[in-house]
């Protein structure tokens, strides 16, 4: 089955103060599609004033913001949640075609997750109670919880609507306002939010900025009126945002970049059965949304025992994979996101070879037919060791590199050696080994035979250089609010100093 | 030291640049999302320190790496290319409707 391209108008504008509005320079950027490079719309290339005029408009309904309650922001998130779902194949097709991932993808993975993301914090701000403890007889320390303000975020381009629902729910359900700045390769989801939730919460509480980094991102990160950025992305425009923000003394919460490793120990192959099938799928996960993923599994380290026959198997796992149209649900793996992403990841591949890397499989830009039209990278498998610089950097795209280890401390050692802790996979039938090597491995998530489930239930975020900082989760309240201490003293008596 | 190269077409766009925001440098980001790829800054507006090699100057534009990250690089040549494209980062070129991004290729004995 093939879907059909949704319908944009020409021109979309900024949504500030809940409303939408032209960008005050007059100026838009046109957005196209990686499937094909056809136009989709045109978007506002918006300059700093554009910024601070979402930024004073979500200082202004901070106040009344913050001192609603709980039961009546989960009421609206969750409202948000129900417009997601309600308008599941409108999201789907302009996620599809904004960003090139497959369709099956966004209409099982990236919607859904998204409102059920909404849900979640729905649910949590519900549940959650302050705390207050009797010091002594006579004291009682309580803590209440206060939002931050207003808060900027700054999201990525991999999963448009995901991202964004990973970020704005935790945010205004702790009573923040915020001002988000999607990625300009793909606006489009964020505005067809817009478009859909303007009337449901209070103007300025929620204002979506399109631009450029240097011109609309670098005045979010730097304004003195913003109490908090939340930023994923990449090292280098990290550790500017850092910078911004100590000039104003803000905190930041990042999340970077990542090379993570696949490990599969020997046992995995003990049987031919249904487990073994899930381990080669996961060893394949690589390929999942165009290998753009932060965690995307980017290394794959195999027992030298099984190695042969394991490899084989992913092999051949991997050359079964559907590369079409990313409207036919067919399509596994679709378009990378843009010209430079495409140019990037082919030039990550020529110096793999050059290094020493074997291609395995794949190797090569996909120009089959109206592929050529658009993005396409085919899944490819290049052979080396892990001090080759395509093990130590991220080529973001659909390219996993392959290498054996001995043992377990070999298995720990390789696994380790890389600037980066986000994600990393562990696959076994050990018992032992499933508790032990997932501990020893320094990244913020170990998924234990299985990869890429992105539960809101639990928390994930990086160690290393990839930054710091939890998203989803309960405990990410933490990082968008204040805890106010009220000390009371309930003694009549003087403490007699004075 | 890695040798370092600009192409011709990038060089236009530096200069380019050069005029609109002065004194520039080039940072090599790591990964995630826009990374792996060169960025340019105006000078003053990245904090440097000693665990940023400067590999060269292109064009008259410090290239600047991490440490850490230095360490898988050296044994490579770069060269600076320009093509067309987005990011989302703060790179001075992105408005243009352009990416740096680098080619490599392994040293040779020669260099």
């Amino acid at each position: 089955m093939s879907y059909s391209k949704p319908k944009f108008k020409d021109s979309y504008g900024n949504f500030i103060n809940g409303k939408f509005v032209d960008p005050l320079g007059g100026e838009y950027f046109e957005n196209t599609s990686p499937i094909d490079k056809s136009l989709i719309a045109k978007y506002p290339r918006s300059q700093k004033e554009d910024v601070e005029l979402a930024v004073d408009a979500a200082n202004a309904a901070k106040d009344a913001w913050g001192n609603t309650s709980a039961a009546e922001r989960a009421t609206l998130i969750n409202k948000v949640a129900d417009i997601i779902e309600e308008n599941l194949e409108e999201f789907a097709t302009v996620e599809t075609l904004d960003n090139g991932k497959s369709i099956r993808e966004t209409m099982n993975a990236d919607v859904p997750l998204s409102a059920d993301h909404w849900r979640y914090f729905a649910s949590c701000i519900r549940a959650e109670e302050g705390s207050a403890t009797e010091l002594d007889e006579h004291t009682l320390s309580m803590n209440i919880k206060e939002p931050l303000g207003v808060v900027g975020q700054i999201i990525p381009w991999n999963f448009p609507l995901l991202m964004l629902s990973w970020k704005l729910p935790p945010a205004l359900a702790t009573g923040n306002c915020v001002v988000l700045k999607p990625a300009e390769q793909t606006p489009s989801a964020a505005t067809l939010l817009m478009e859909k939730i303007a009337d449901v919460f209070p103007p300025g509480v929620v204002n979506v900025i399109h631009g450029f980094g240097p011109e609309a991102g670098k005045p979010l990160a730097s304004s003195s009126k913003v109490d908090k950025v939340a930023f994923t992305g990449e090292t280098t425009t990290g550790q500017l945002i850092m910078q911004y923000a100590s000039k104003n003394l803000n905190p930041v919460t990042m999340e970077l970049g990542g090379k993570s490793p696949n490990i599969f120990f020997n046992s995995v192959m003990d049987a031919d059965d249904a487990f073994l099938d899930k381990c080669i799928e996961g060893a394949v996960m690589f390929a999942f949304n165009q290998g753009e993923v932060c965690t995307c599994p980017s290394r794959i380290l195999v027992q030298e025992d099984i190695y042969d026959k394991f490899v084989e198997k992913v092999i051949e796992r991997t050359k079964a994979v559907v590369q079409t149209n990313p409207f036919d649900d067919s399509c596994m793996v679709g378009a990378q996101v843009s010209n430079d992403q495409y140019e990037k990841i082919q030039s990550y591949i020529k110096i793999g070879k050059e290094e020493g890397a074997k291609v395995l499989c794949g190797g090569e830009a996909n120009t089959d037919g109206d592929l050529a039209k658009g993005y396409f990278i085919q899944p490819t498998i290049l052979e080396g060791h892990n001090k080759m610089r395509v093990f130590q950097e991220e080529i973001f795209g659909p390219v996993v590199c392959v290498t054996k280890f001995k043992d377990e401390a070999e298995a720990i050692e390789i696994a380790n050696d890389t600037l980066y802790g986000l994600g990393a996979g562990v696959w076994t039938r050990d018992g032992h080994q499933l508790y032990q090597i997932p501990r020893a491995i320094k990244a913020g998530r170990v998924w234990v035979n299985c990869y890429h489930a992105y539960p809101a239930h639990a928390p994930f975020g990086g160690y290393k250089k990839s930054g710091f900082g939890r998203e989803n989760h309960q405990m990410m309240f933490s990082h968008y609010r204040q805890t106010k201490n009220m000390l009371i003293s309930y003694d009549k008596n003087k403490l007699g100093f004075f | 030291m890695p040798k370092i190269d600009i192409t011709e077409k990038a060089k236009t766009i530096v200069e380019q640049l050069k005029d609109k925001h002065g004194d520039l440098i080039f940072h090599q980001s790591g990964g995630c999302c826009d990374g792996s790829a060169p960025m340019i800054f105006e000078k003053d507006d990245m904090y440097l320190d000693e665990s940023d090699i400067l590999l060269g100057e292109i064009s008259q534009v410090p290239f600047y790496m991490n440490k850490d990250q230095y360490e898988y690089w050296k044994h490579t040549h770069l060269t600076i290319d320009i093509t067309e494209g987005r990011g989302a980062s703060f790179s001075l070129e992105i408005p243009l409707g352009l990416r740096f991004i680098i080619h490599s290729r392994l040293l040779t004995e020669q260099d």
